[in-house]
This record gives C-alpha cells, structure tokens and sequence, in this order.
C-alpha cells in the first residue's frame, strides 16, 4: 500500500513496494502517457517531475517515494496542452512516432523551470533522452522557442 | 468508449458507415470495438456519408480521409491525406484521417490496396490511386450539384468544399452534397485526368502533420498501452540461442506470487508468465527457473561469425553478381591498384515501443490490437494461429513507437501473443518484451565483410573496380523464394545495374560486383535502408580510398564516372554545393562526401567533422541532398532526414550487436547506445525534386550519412575507417 500525490490527486495503491514507480503510473494509476523504454534509466521515456525535478520513474521503487513528493507526469503539465513546451513542440511538428515524447516534453519542461534561458550547451547537458526517430534538432529548436516565446523562423 | 460501425444492407447505402451502440448488430461486417483509444487520427468510421472508400463527409463539411498505411513517425498519414485532399479540393482545415482495418479491407475485396508499410513505399505506390479515389470523390460531389441545380457540371467550381455555380450565383458544402454524391455511380478511376502537380495547393506543401496532439499531451494510445476489460498481461522470455528450445521450468517457484495467473510454455521455444498486471508478469517471470536446450549453435561467437564471412570472400561460389568488360584483368594489370576489406555488424531496431501485441480469442471472433508496418500480416498471423478464418478475424492497428522494419511481415510477436491468448479463452492477452528480449529477439539487419580492389591508369583513371560482399542473405531468413538459382539479388540492393531504385552511380568499364551468402543462425530482416546502408559505406568509403590514391579530388573523381548517371550527379552536385564543398573551413574542420541510391529516390550528403588529437570525432554539420521526383511535404521529408542522420550516425558510432555462446550480448541501451542530442549535428535537408518520377523518403537518405561521415574522417586523419562501429575504432 502506497499513498502517492499524481498531477495534484492524492491516491492509495495497492502494489508491492519495490515495483518501479513507473509501472504503478501504468498499471494501477493508469496514466499511460508515461512510457517503458528501457527499465534502466537509460533512456528517459519514463520522466516525470518529482518536486519539480525530472526523475526517471522506471528506476525509482514506489516505496521511496512519499505521499508528500509532488508527482507530475505528462497528463498533469497542463490542463490542455498549453505548456510553453507543448506549444513549441506543436509549432515545430517535433514529434515523429511520439514514444519518446513525453519523456522529452518533461524533460525540457523541468530544464526551462531551472534554466529559463538555456544555451545550447546546457541543452546538451540536461536533454539526454533518447529518441530513436532523431528528433533532436527540431527539439533544441523548440526548447530555445519555449524559452524565448517566439515562433518559428 | 466503445463504437461499432456497420453499413446498411442496402446497396446503395454501402457508401454509408453509421456509428451505433455496440448491441447494434447485422449489415456488412464491418463493425469493430475500439475500446481505450483516443487518438487524433480517429481509428473507428465516424459518423458521416461515404462518398466512396477514401471519403468520408461529415455534415458539417469536414472530410475524413481514409489510410490503408501503418504510421510509425515518418509522416505517411499526413502525406496520403494531402495527396487525397488536393484532388478532392476539401478544406484543408476540415480534414481528419481515419486507418482503416485489414478485415475491412478483406471484406471490401482490398478496395484500399497494399497495407504494408515498408521499403519506403507509403506514398510512392500508393500515390496514384489514393489521388484517383480523392478526385472520383470531388467528381461525384460536383455532379450530385449539377443534377440538383441542373445546369452543366462544367460551369461549376470548386474551392475548399464549396461548389458554385457562378451563372446562378448558387452554391452549396460538400456537407450538403454528400448524401446524393453517394448514390451515383462512380466514374472510371482510369479515365480520371489528375491534377499537373505544378498546380497543388495542399500536396507538396509544408503543411503541419495532422497526427502530432496526442503525442504531445500523453493521450495517445499505444500497443504498449491498450487497456480491455478483464486484459491479464503477459511477459516472455524466448531461449536466448536462436534454434534452442524449453527444457524444462519449475512453476512451483513462483506459485503464490502476487497477481500470478498462468505459466504457458509458446511453441517449445519459450515461456510466458500471465498476471494481473504486466509488471508482476515480469518479475515472476524473471524468478521462474528455465533450463534451455540451447540446441547446435550454443558455441558460436562474432569471432567465429567473422572467420565465417572471411572465408566467403575467397570462396569459389558467388550468389550473385553483376559484371561488364572484365575487372579481374583490368585490375591485374592496372598501373596503380588499391584494395581493402571492410565490415558491418549485426544491428537490432531497437524501436523506441518494443514489440507487443494484445490478442483476444471468443468463441466466434479473434482479435489483435497491434503496432505493425503490416496489418494484413497480422491478421494473417492471427487467424493462422489460432485457427478461425480470416473472416472472422480482426487486427487493430495502433500507430507505431517506431517500426523501422521490425513490425512487418514476420509478426512473431502476433504469433506468441495468439499461443499464450489460447490457453486463455475470452481473456484480453497483452504481451509486452522486455527491452532485453527485444534486443535479444530481433531480426537483425544482416552481418557482411566486403572486399574492394580497384585498377587506376596512369593519370590516375579508374579502369576496373571488384567488390565482393560476403554476408548473411535476409531472403534466406525470411523469404527463401527471393533466392533464384542460388543468386540473392537482394544483399546488392544499391549496387544494381538497372534503372529506377538502386542503381549504381557509376560507369565503370570493367566492373565485377558479387555476393557470396554466408549464413549464420541470427535471424536477420530489413533494417531501415536495408541492405544500401552497409553497401553505401562499401562503395563510397572505398571510392575515396581510390580517388586517393589517384590524387584527384573525391567530388571530382566521382563526376568523372557519372556523366551517364545525371540524377545521381544531379543530386551529388546540389549536396556539394549547399555544403560548400572546395570552400575554405575553419582549422581542424574536415569535409567528406558520398552518394547513393535506394527506394527509387537519389541521395548525397557532406559531413564536416573533426577529430581531436586524442581521437575524439566531432560532426559539426551535414548537408543531405535528395530528389525523391515529388515532394509531398517537404518538411516532413526534412524531418525524415533529420532522423535518418540520428539513425545512421548511431549505427556508425555504436551499433553493434556481439554474439558469444550462441546468443546476443548487447540487450540494453547500457552497451547498444543510441546517440544523443548532444550529439546531433546541425542538419541541412536540401529537396531536389526532378518531378518525372515517384521515390521513397523514410529510408533513402541514410545509406549516405555514414560515408559521408567516414571519409571526413579520412580526410582528417589520412586513415581510412573500415570497421564500424567507431567506438571500437582509435582514429589517431
Ligand atoms: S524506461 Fe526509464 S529510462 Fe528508459
Ligand atoms: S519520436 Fe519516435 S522515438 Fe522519439
């Protein structure tokens, strides 16, 4: 049994404390947007914010995590898509088959929270998802657009 | 949630697909339930009149556009439905898309063709008729306006879904005329004139995809995701030798685990666990004791694979070739000769979502929800193995979390979810791999070594070139038929004589090119590019090596051989002209250029790298040139290039799947890398369309991005590279 605060909903799960809170997102909370990638922190489709930090959930057991932690996943970064992330990647069609994305949407969103104004370097350093379409232009392309509100050139 | 369509009975009302309950029963067999998906391109017949199999028109004028081809990311949905609109001469921005089913398309005797989704063909054999169904749909629309008003269907226009009629100053939506355009009778698509694609407004323009909301807000279903009332979830573990088999498990270990509903033995060769939720599947599965028969090839390793391949390239017997004059003699006697083997590995897909599949098996009815490049393969593999006819089986498709090859016509996944779902009656099954099963099951884009030797005259002209590819054959994997009289064609894909898709660039006057199958017990299949990627790094490594050696200039040593090729110079000189070749770089920056030709389309790409004095490579820009004759939407083909130098670039610095002891070594991203942002190379797509022609976009391109990188390299380091991947590789 855990408690666990997802996208401002406190819930109680009943799950075995050391399965990864990524599965528990999935399965018992339900909230599939956040996606399995690789189960070992290599690739980033599992991010969500923890305390408004991106953590990558696959390799975090739910028994670590307390009903105080704030969980955001990416049904809960906006009501509707709003997010400046989210605009930027619209505006530049950034995404191909879309798996990654979540992963990568959170991962910048959490980067411009800490770093409103990166530069391509710190973009380099905080945007290590992995995204097997290769995406990765359009991404730094949408992060600088979120950053700076403007749209495309 | 759940939607069912059925068409009235009647024939006229064929044309019409009503979306009732899910009680709702009879009329044509085309209902099917899609509980659980929510996506922006509607996966279930909406509401609204059939005009004929492409259209759809909604009351309020939108048009949804039917697809028969899988999206996996490269853009298919969105450029079908361009090329649809145009003719139909919709709104634009009333457009949705709708995938229909492969057990549709059976019942309607495949009115909506192919559903394969491979070999880059989405568009470029499915163009003519999807722009035939668009423009027959805008011609009944027009006539339905003509006999309401009667006047002559030639004084009216067309725009954005609004007939006119200027003489009368009347005028009416398609949403009005649906219902009567329905009852005609449809023209012949053979006598349809199709637009001159000068004079597009919608195709060939850079509209935004219309499948990106979903995937931006986690709302998008995947396989991975589908959720069915009363679904128990399956994991799978596969004996890790290819060829071996169950010996034997002990179910009692992990009897009483939370969640624990069955262990299945599938095909003698695996072992699945069934839980309540995939995780406990997985974790039970992992504590299951499972002692294999790893079967004959237990022992097999990359080092004995390689000696393997390194007698192929001596041996006697070729399995195919193409020759002109005669190289050997050329070569023999040559002023100046230069030779050099290089290799390429094993590489898995390594899709973003891997493999899965959820099968339901009732009383009357089987069904599978899928991610597949195939579904008509999937509903096959469906009805094979579970033994109902194909009429009543169903194949749901969910768009891919990448394809890339591995989710076409093999479907081994369908195959073991279909087993486990028998034992299993009326249970929802969803099987998901495990990442490491999925880079230890995949079909792997086959191994190869390639002997090159090449005969220069004395003012360094090439008199006869030899290249010997010795390697597995994907046709003996997958498709034995494609083997004509020992010769596999296939495995030269790139290097061939004749016109119109992988044509070799170059006239050589005495030319030997010959493959020598050499197979191992990895499964093999196409992998993005198939088999033009490593032969693109053979041919055009190995042309620098000679243009070298012949102290000419690498971009002027390939024209000189070209000048019977002008697509492929065409595109060679566009790349080397956007990418600044011959202009001066900054200290330390180095140039590299290479050509190629695959799925009908030509490419050519410049690299400028660096490598650093402790041998650290540095891509700082590459420029990709392609004509693929029309351009649907030319920043969804950048994009398609885009990805196509993060793929290629991640082969050439990491792929590489080992064998040791019969099995593959490489199971996660921890020691199979997939590279990363910082990483990516700014990219330069430069669209060269010639427009007399119709050829791929997803996969062409990166058959060049990896030469193009290796002989930037060369021209670094004055080393030439000829094995890949370059982290096993010391450049200075
Ligand atoms: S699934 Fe968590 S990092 Fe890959
Ligand atoms: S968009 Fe497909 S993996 Fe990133």
């Amino acid at each position: 049994m855990a408690k666990l605060n997802i996208n401002g909903t406190v819930r109680d799960v009943e799950v075995e404390p050391d399965t990864p809170l990524l599965w528990v997102i999935r399965e018992q909370v339900g909230l599939t947007g956040t996606k399995y990638g690789c189960g070992i922190a290599q690739c980033g489709a599992c991010s969500v914010h923890i305390n408004d930090e991106v953590q990558r959930s696959c390799s975090i057991r739910v028994g670590d995590v307390q009903a105080s932690d704030r969980i955001i996943t990416i049904e809960g970064l906006s009501a509707d898509a709003s997010h400046p992330v989210q605009k930027a990647w619209a505006a530049i069609d950034v995404p191909q088959c879309g798996y990654c994305q979540s992963g990568q949407i959170m991962a910048a969103a959490a980067l411009l929270k800490r770093m409103p104004k990166p530069t391509d370097k710190d973009i380099d350093e905080a945007m290590t998802n992995i995204c097997r379409c290769g995406t990765y232009q359009r991404i730094r392309a949408a992060v600088h657009m979120a950053a700076n509100g403007t749209s495309r050139t | 949630m759940k939607k069912t369509i059925r068409g009235k009975a009647a024939k006229l009302s064929r044309r019409t697909f009503i979306v009732g309950s899910a009680a709702a029963s009879g009329g044509l067999a085309l209902g099917f339930n899609l509980p659980g998906f929510g996506s922006a391109v509607a996966q279930t017949a909406s509401e609204g009149t059939e005009v004929n199999a492409w259209v759809l028109v909604k009351p309020d004028d939108a048009c949804v556009i039917r697809v028969a081809r899988s999206e996996m990311g490269q853009g298919t949905i969105t450029g079908l439905v361009q090329l649809v609109a145009e003719e139909l001469e919709c709104d634009w921005k009333k457009v949705k898309a709708e995938q229909v089913t492969p057990g549709q398309n059976l019942a309607r005797k495949r009115v909506w063709g192919e559903m394969s989704t491979g070999g880059s063909r989405g568009i470029r054999t499915s163009e003519d008729y999807v722009r035939r169904g668009g423009a027959a749909a805008r011609i009944l629309l027009l006539q339905a306006a003509a006999e309401e008003w009667k006047v002559p269907v030639g004084e009216l226009t067309v725009a954005e879904g609004v007939v006119t009629h200027t003489p009368s100053g009347r005028s009416s939506s398609y949403g009005k005329l649906a219902a009567a355009a329905a009852k005609l009778e449809a023209p012949d698509p053979k006598a349809i004139k199709l637009k001159d694609p000068k004079d597009w407004k919608v195709a060939g323009k850079p509209m935004k995809r219309i499948d990106t909301a979903d995937k931006l807000d986690g709302s998008k279903i995947y396989g991975v995701d589908i959720k069915l009332p009363g679904m128990l979830c399956a994991a799978i573990k596969d004996c890790p030798v290819f060829g071996g088999k169950v010996a034997s498990y002990d179910e009692a270990k992990i009897a009483g685990r939370p969640g624990v509903r069955k262990v299945v033995k599938v095909k003698d060769t695996a072992v699945a666990v069934v839980a309540d939720t995939w995780w406990r599947a997985k974790t039970a599965l992992d504590a299951l004791p499972i002692v294999w028969d790893e079967g004959p090839n237990a022992s097999v390793s990359s080092a004995s694979i390689a000696e393997q391949l390194k007698e192929g390239l001596g041996a006697s017997v070729s399995n195919g070739d193409r020759q002109n004059g005669d190289a050997l003699k050329a070569i023999e006697t040559a002023a100046k000769k230069v030779e050099a083997v290089y290799s390429t590995p094993f590489l898995a897909h390594a899709t973003m979502e891997p493999m899965n599949a959820t099968v339901r098996l009732s009383a009357d009815k089987a069904e599978v929800w899928v991610p597949t490049q195939n579904a008509e393969a999937s509903l096959a593999a469906l009805s094979e193995g579970s033994g109902v006819p194909l009429a009543k089986c169903e194949a749901y498709r969910t768009d891919l979390g990448g394809g890339f090859g591995r989710r076409g016509g093999t479907q081994d996944y369908v195959h073991q979810a279909v087993e486990i779902a028998k034992e299993l009656p009326g249970i929802p099954i969803k099987l998901i791999w495990t990442r490491e099963e999925d880079q230890a099951h995949d079909f792997f884009r086959p191994i190869s070594q390639c002997r090159l030797a090449a005969g220069l005259d004395a003012s360094g002209n090439l008199t006869g070139l030899h290249a010997r590819v010795s390697g597995q054959s994907i046709n003996a994997t997958l498709n034995p038929a494609g083997i004509v009289n020992g010769k596999d064609r296939r495995q030269l894909q790139g290097l061939w004589a004749e016109p119109g898709d992988a044509q070799l660039g170059y006239t050589v006057p005495n030319l030997l090119i010959e493959y020598v199958m050499r197979n191992t017990h990895v499964p093999v299949g196409p992998w993005r590019g198939v088999n033009t990627n490593q032969n693109a790094v053979y041919m055009e490594c190995f042309m620098d090596e000679v243009a070298r050696a012949a102290g000419k200039d690498p971009l002027d040593f390939r024209r000189a051989l070209m000048g019977g090729h002008p697509k492929h110079l065409a595109v060679l000189n566009a790349a080397a002209e956007k990418g600044d070749w011959g202009k001066p770089l900054p200290a330390g920056v180095h140039r590299g250029i290479a050509q190629f030709m695959g799925y009908g389309s030509y490419s050519a790409a410049v690299a400028e790298v660096s490598v650093s004095d402790r041998g650290q490579l540095r891509v700082h820009r590459m420029v990709l040139a392609l004509d693929c004759g029309h351009a649907v939407n030319p920043d969804q083909i950048a994009a398609q290039v885009e990805g196509s130098v993060a793929y290629g670039l991640t082969a050439m610095l990491y792929g590489e799947c080992r064998v040791r002891d019969g099995r593959m070594v490489d199971l996660n991203f921890d020691t199979y890398p997939i590279m990363r942002l910082a990483e990516m190379p700014k990219v330069e797509t430069v669209i060269v369309p010639s427009g007399d022609f119709w050829g791929g976009v997803g996969e062409p391109t990166i058959s060049v991005v990896t030469p193009a990188v290796l002989n930037a390299i060369h021209a670094a380091t004055g080393k030439p590279v000829r094995q890949l991947p370059l982290k096993n590789v010391r450049l200075v």
